[in-house]
């Protein structure tokens, strides 16, 4: 089995759907930061079966992790602080979301205008939906 | 500076001082021939709509403004591959405010985010028709007397139809509306305008058969089946025809009913109708002048 050393501070993502750990760390722009960054892909987990693992060291206020809740709200963000678990992080859903996500309708601007953003909005917070910015059509993962 | 991308970008009690000021320019037009005498509006028409680009253009006119302007995208730089960002920020060069219509739905909220010159949104795709709503509003407002309390059948292509997405979403701000969606299953209204209703507990029923809720109606807004938003000639020609509004049907409405349309008619109202008291549709259009001159006063902030 392999072992990862624990860190002083930063952040734990738990029980991330096996495999999407690479894609999180692009979201999160990890790689922009000049820190640790321990990537753990199909760790054994009694919940999930697989799971992966994202530990980062940094300064905790350098993250923000609110995509997090836009794009799985099963993760589990522990707070590592003096190599101790200091919080279990609630994660909010972000107001607007950029880049994350594309427009699939047609008729949108977006899909002419180069250079413009794909940015959404949080419209309804308690079913999670997001709409464009520019044309309000709803956020579907399989259109 | 503001631009109006969407009805609700103005609160109800904004609009009613726009609506007032339109009162007052349908009493009192010598008064404000002179009022944007150093203005000049660009009309930026990305696709074809003769009706509401002479509107505005009357409007300005009418305000002692001046005019500039293309009325489709083949005459313009977009042929030639220029964004609407870069567009706007020459046209902002050129004249104090824009109207602009385009087939990209949020194309003109591209264009209020680089202008440096009030936008008005005259038509975005299938998604919205601010100055449409306004004048549709403005016109409830001057010939029903009140925005509360009334039933509006919305009759027609409620799916595509932007007209009727802009007014609903202005209407819900109002006391004691109950909508009636009168369409084909094919041209329902949208998932997310229903789904808003909903969550605003605002009443409505979905119907299919015009003649059933004729007796309910305070108004009826009857809507276009456009061409131009049908992906194939088939399903155009098999619809188009479905909602026909005649004298027959008037029978059973009210003598106070209300026959709005955004205009142009195919032939979803029959000219019979147009002798009708009842018919609003062509004192619809003078309405949407009057609304376009106190818009375009309210954003250059013209005091007369």
């Amino acid at each position: 089995m392999l072992n990862v050393g624990k860190i002083e501070e930063g952040f734990v993502l738990d029980h991330i759907k096996a495999g999407r750990s690479l894609s999180l760390y692009e979201h999160l722009q990890l790689d922009k930061l000049d820190c640790t960054v321990a990537i753990i892909k199909n760790a054994r987990s009694s919940k999930m079966g697989k799971k992966d693992i994202l530990k980062v060291e940094c300064d905790i206020d350098t993250l923000n992790l609110d995509i997090l809740a836009f794009l799985d709200q099963s993760i589990t963000v522990n707070v590592i602080k003096n190599g101790k678990i200091v919080e279990k992080k609630e994660l909010v859903l972000p107001r607007q979301i950029k880049n994350v996500i594309k427009c699939h309708n047609p008729r949108c601007i977006t899909s002419i205008e180069q250079g413009l953003p794909h940015i959404f909005v949080l419209s309804d917070p308690g079913k999670a939906v997001y709409r464009c910015k520019y044309c309000e059509e709803k956020y579907s993962e399989n259109a | 500076m503001r631009h109006l991308m969407s009805p609700l970008d103005f609160t109800t009690e904004e609009l009613d001082k726009l609506f007032d000021l339109a009162d007052e320019i349908e009493k009192n037009p010598e008064k404000y021939a002179h009022a944007c005498e150093d203005k000049i509006l660009a009309t930026c028409f990305y696709e074809p709509s003769t009706r509401t680009r002479l509107s505005f253009e009357s409007a300005m006119i009418r305000l002692g403004g001046r005019v500039i302007g293309f009325s489709d995208a083949g005459s313009s730089s977009a042929a030639k591959g220029e964004s609407v960002s870069d567009t706007i920020r020459i046209i902002s060069c050129y004249a104090d405010i824009c109207a602009m219509r385009h087939p990209k739905e949020g194309a003109p909220m591209v264009a209020a985010e680089k202008s440096g010159i009030p936008v008005i949104n005259a038509g975005d795709g299938g998604h919205q028709h601010p100055t449409q709503t306004l004048t549709d509003l403005l016109t409830i407002r001057s010939l029903h007397g009140s925005l509360h309390n009334f039933t509006i059948g919305l009759c027609g292509d409620l799916k595509f139809g932007r007209t009727v997405h802009s007014l609903i979403n202005a209407l819900v701000r109002y006391e004691g509306i109950r909508f009636i969606f009168i369409s084909p299953e094919e041209l329902r209204v949208p998932d997310y305008i229903t789904d808003m209703l909903r969550e605003k507990g605002i009443s409505y029923e979905e119907v299919i058969r015009l003649d059933d809720v004729m007796p309910q109606l305070n108004m009826l807004y009857m809507t276009r089946v456009q061409k131009e938003r049908f992906f194939n000639e088939e399903d155009y020609v098999r619809l188009k025809d479905f909602y026909i509004l005649d004298s027959s049907k008037m029978k059973l409405a009210r003598n106070d009913m209300l026959v709005l349309h955004p205009l142009p008619r195919v032939n979803e109202i029959s000219v019979d109708v147009d002798d009708d008291p009842r018919a609003a549709y062509f004192r619809q259009a003078q309405y949407g002048v009057y609304v376009r001159m106190a818009l375009i006063l309210t954003l250059l902030e013209i005091n007369v």
